[in-house]
């Protein structure tokens, strides 16, 4: 075998990667500028200026967006990045990894949008919180607060981190797998550090390199978050991402050119929050090594740590209360206040899947198995291409991968779909299962990346020297031996096509109605029952597909230990 | 400061203990050494005394340094030094901040513990090194390194477990003669975990030669 094995598969690879990732991001966020500095021939716009900035700013409220929008975005991930690091410290060592997994696997699963909603369900005035303290503090009517959707952000903050603590601890524990994390911890307390203050000054040091890029896609979220900013954000003004997207489904097709100077405006946002995540790095790392060199000993760390820990539980009972309420409203009647139950019950709500669940059902699994199928390929193509001319990652590969969980949505998905209308795919399917795996990809691909390369390399070798060609080992033994990581990154990738909000609003122009476009569409006041069945199917959806994967490879190699997934 | 360990025994849960009670006292300076088979709990026994002893396990006995008895403290407080098999130094920090870490912090004022730490590289054989990345150096500097990290830390008592295993035949002897000598001069008691007859006879101490414990049931 030599490198050149496979070259043919990597060029393809490469060559799908680079018109159907690449390019459209490109083109996206090229036809946004354009249309930023006033250049849009479908408008009759041709001359290039200022205008649409001058518009975009004389919006009022702008300010206020722009302001929230930091606040919001940097505020969730430093709290969920400091909160995940205390909660793994103390947890790491009372919990397998494979534990942590399957408890974390229902909030990794829940979409954004169907977490969002829950969460209002559980903490607006008449929400579940409130009606738990009614007795208590002798509320008669539900109090006159805005608890969501509140000026601060603070709902929409929590909403975020509720969502990406379970992210990063999921990031970290397979990070943590990467060092020699017993022997350090050992090592560290020999030299009289208590486990709080090892873990600061020596494993969190190691393991940022390693969970950088994911927490540089936490940041990029919770800046441009679309979904959570509606449900939960502030409504007026509301969080940028939230205004351009009113902006380009304007009436009037002219305020898309402030709408795309905002959108370069919102990827700028997020370079400068890139930028400065590389300040604080560069910061922490001076006054990390300063306060290693004065080899203080004080074990002050522990308390802020299990402070840190028990946020956590509180975020995972928050959680847990959005998923059952979701479940509870969609079952409920009548439900006066301040009952902590529903008083009678009822299937009303689920009893007419023809007016309106059962399409969006259908269209959300169709546009999930698509995605999920072309991704699922095209990493597989890329691994064994890998394999074939035996060579590890480069850099710039890994970052192509990122690329699209980096770049804020809402600055390229509008230029985008304008190719779209050229290309006259704008409105179906198609252009919907293309943006959508735009995002479904790199995380298809990253989480079979691990496994992929941890598998026992004798396995292929004694193929090839039993005679099998590169394609019989890829589809005989590989493959089969892979299936329960292959089956998980086919539902991760399940997971986030169901919760793409904004490529289906944009590249269906409205038509492609999906559980997730629908239940955000019936959050804003409508009626709870009806919206708890959309977002019930659409935080059921992705875990059916998790039990599946975790169910299938159980039941098919129920008498083959290995690869049983009982390690999984 | 001597290292007492009196009828230290440990057992798994429900299980008989791993070996025959153990009673023994290290004078400063002296190296006892431990031996035996592999999966008689030599391991076991010195992270008990190190206090890292997985919470499965159950310690009976008395662990006293200079009289005291260090039995329930947690390890860091324990002012006990390990050296493992591996130097274990830490990839992310160059070898000078690796001492430094060690260092102790009775040792005041940056510049200070900045020529403490030089002096020590001196001392290892690893002059105008503190910069340097751990992964750049070899085998017996790491361990030099990763002995003076150690020290630095000023520990009531040492414990070395098979530390000298890893390192080519040639520098065995050399890295005894280091390790030894820095003991003696810092008054030490220390107890080694090996499998090596040479190590045992270079340290001129007792040996404890660890069997199996009757398993009768």
């Amino acid at each position: 075998m030599t490198a050149r094995d496979g070259r043919g598969l990597r060029i393809a690879v490469l060559a799908v990667l680079a018109l159907g990732l690449l390019g459209p991001i490109a083109a996206g966020l090229g036809q946004t500028a354009r249309a930023a500095f006033g250049v849009m021939p479908e408008l009759g716009a041709v001359d290039p200026g200022l205008g649409p900035w001058r518009e975009l700013s004389s919006i009022p409220g702008l300010w206020t967006s722009v302001k929230l929008t930091l606040w919001t975005g940097l505020a969730a991930t430093l709290l969920s990045l400091m909160l995940a690091v205390g909660f793994c410290a103390v947890a790491h060592e009372r919990m397998s990894n494979s534990a942590a997994a399957r408890w974390l696997t229902p909030f990794l699963a829940a979409p954004h949008a169907a977490m969002a909603i829950g969460l209002a369900f559980v903490l607006a005035p008449s929400g579940w919180i409130a009606r738990l303290l009614a007795p208590l503090m002798g509320w008669g009517n539900p109090p006159d607060l805005a608890i969501v959707n509140d000026p601060w952000g603070i709902a929409l903050i929590l909403g975020l981190m509720v969502k990406e603590v379970p992210f990063l601890l999921l990031v970290m524990l397979s990070a943590l797998t990467q060092i020699p994390l017993r022997q350090n911890m050992a090592a560290g307390r020999m030299l009289g550090y208590g486990r709080g203050l090892v873990w600061m000054k020596i494993i969190a040091p190691q393991v940022w390199p390693l969970i950088r890029l994911p927490v540089m896609v936490v940041l990029a979220y919770a800046l441009s978050t679309v979904d959570m900013g509606l449900i939960l954000g502030p409504s007026n003004p509301p969080v940028l991402a939230v205004l351009l997207t009113r902006l380009f489904s304007d009436p009037d097709i002219a305020r898309i050119l402030p709408a795309s100077a905002g959108a370069l405006m919102q990827g700028l946002l997020v370079a400068a929050a890139f930028a400065l995540l590389w300040l604080a790095e560069l910061a922490t790392r001076r006054l990390g090594l300063w306060w290693v060199r004065g080899g203080g000993r004080g074990s002050s760390a522990e308390p802020l740590l299990r402070a840190a820990t028990a946020l956590v539980m509180a975020l995972f009972a928050i959680g847990t209360l959005a998923m059952l309420s979701l479940v509870i409203w969609s079952l409920a009647w009548r439900w006066p206040w301040p009952a902590a139950l529903p008083q009678s019950w009822s299937l009303k709500a689920w009893g007419s899947p023809g007016a309106g669940w059962a399409h969006a059902l259908g269209n959300t699994l169709l546009l999930a198995g698509a995605t999920t199928a072309i991704s699922l390929t095209l990493a597989i193509a890329w691994l064994e291409g890998e394999d074939r001319a035996r060579r590890g990652r480069a850099a710039w590969a890994e970052a192509l991968i990122y690329l699209p969980l980096l770049v804020p949505q809402i600055a390229f998905l509008y230029g985008l779909n304008i190719l779209f209308l050229r290309l006259g795919i704008s409105g179906g399917h198609v252009a919907v299962i293309w943006a959508q795996a735009l995002f479904v990809f790199p995380y298809v691909m990253i989480t079979l990346s691990d496994p992929w390369r941890a598998l026992d390399p004798r396995l292929t070798r004694a193929a090839a020297s039993l005679g099998a060609g590169p394609w019989r080992r890829l589809f005989a033994v590989k493959l089969p031996v892979l299936a329960m990581p292959i089956l998980t990154a086919a539902a991760i990738g399940t997971a986030v096509s169901v919760a793409q909000y904004l490529p289906t609003l944009f590249m269906g122009a409205g038509r492609v109605a999906t559980l997730t476009t629908e239940a955000v569409t019936l959050s804003s006041g409508s009626d709870r029952r009806v919206t708890g069945v959309y977002a019930s199917l659409q935080a059921g959806l992705p875990l059916a597909a998790y039990a599946a994967a975790f169910l299938i490879p159980a039941l098919v190699h129920r008498d083959r230990t290995v690869l049983k997934g009982a390690s999984a | 400061m001597s290292l007492c360990l009196t009828d230290l025994t440990v057992r798994l849960k429900k299980t008989p203990p791993l070996f025959p009670a153990l009673t023994l006292c290290i004078e400063p300076g002296e190296v006892a050494t431990v031996m035996g088979p592999s999966g008689v709990g030599k391991s076991t026994l010195l992270d008990a005394v190190a206090g890292l002893l997985s919470p499965t396990f159950i310690l009976s006995g008395q662990i006293t340094l200079n009289g005291v008895d260090i039995s329930p403290l947690p390890a860091e407080a324990r002012r006990i030094g390990l050296m493992f098999q591996d130097a274990v130094l830490f990839p992310h920090l160059s070898v000078g901040d690796n001492l430094a870490f060690g260092l102790s912090r009775t040792v005041k004022g940056r510049r200070v513990r900045r020529d403490t730490v030089q002096e020590a590289l001196t001392d290892a054989g690893l002059p105008g090194m503190y910069d340097r990345d751990p992964a750049s150096l070899s085998g017996g500097q790491k361990s030099r390194a990763a002995l003076m990290r150690t020290l630095l830390a000023d520990p009531a008592a040492l414990l070395l477990d098979e530390p000298f295993s890893k390192l080519d035949a040639g520098l065995r002897d050399e890295m005894r003669g280091f390790t030894f000598t820095h003991i003696r001069k810092r008054e030490i008691p220390t107890l080694m975990v090996t499998h090596d007859p040479e190590d045992a006879e270079a340290t001129n101490g007792p040996i404890i030669t660890l069997s199996k414990a009757e398993t009768s049931r």
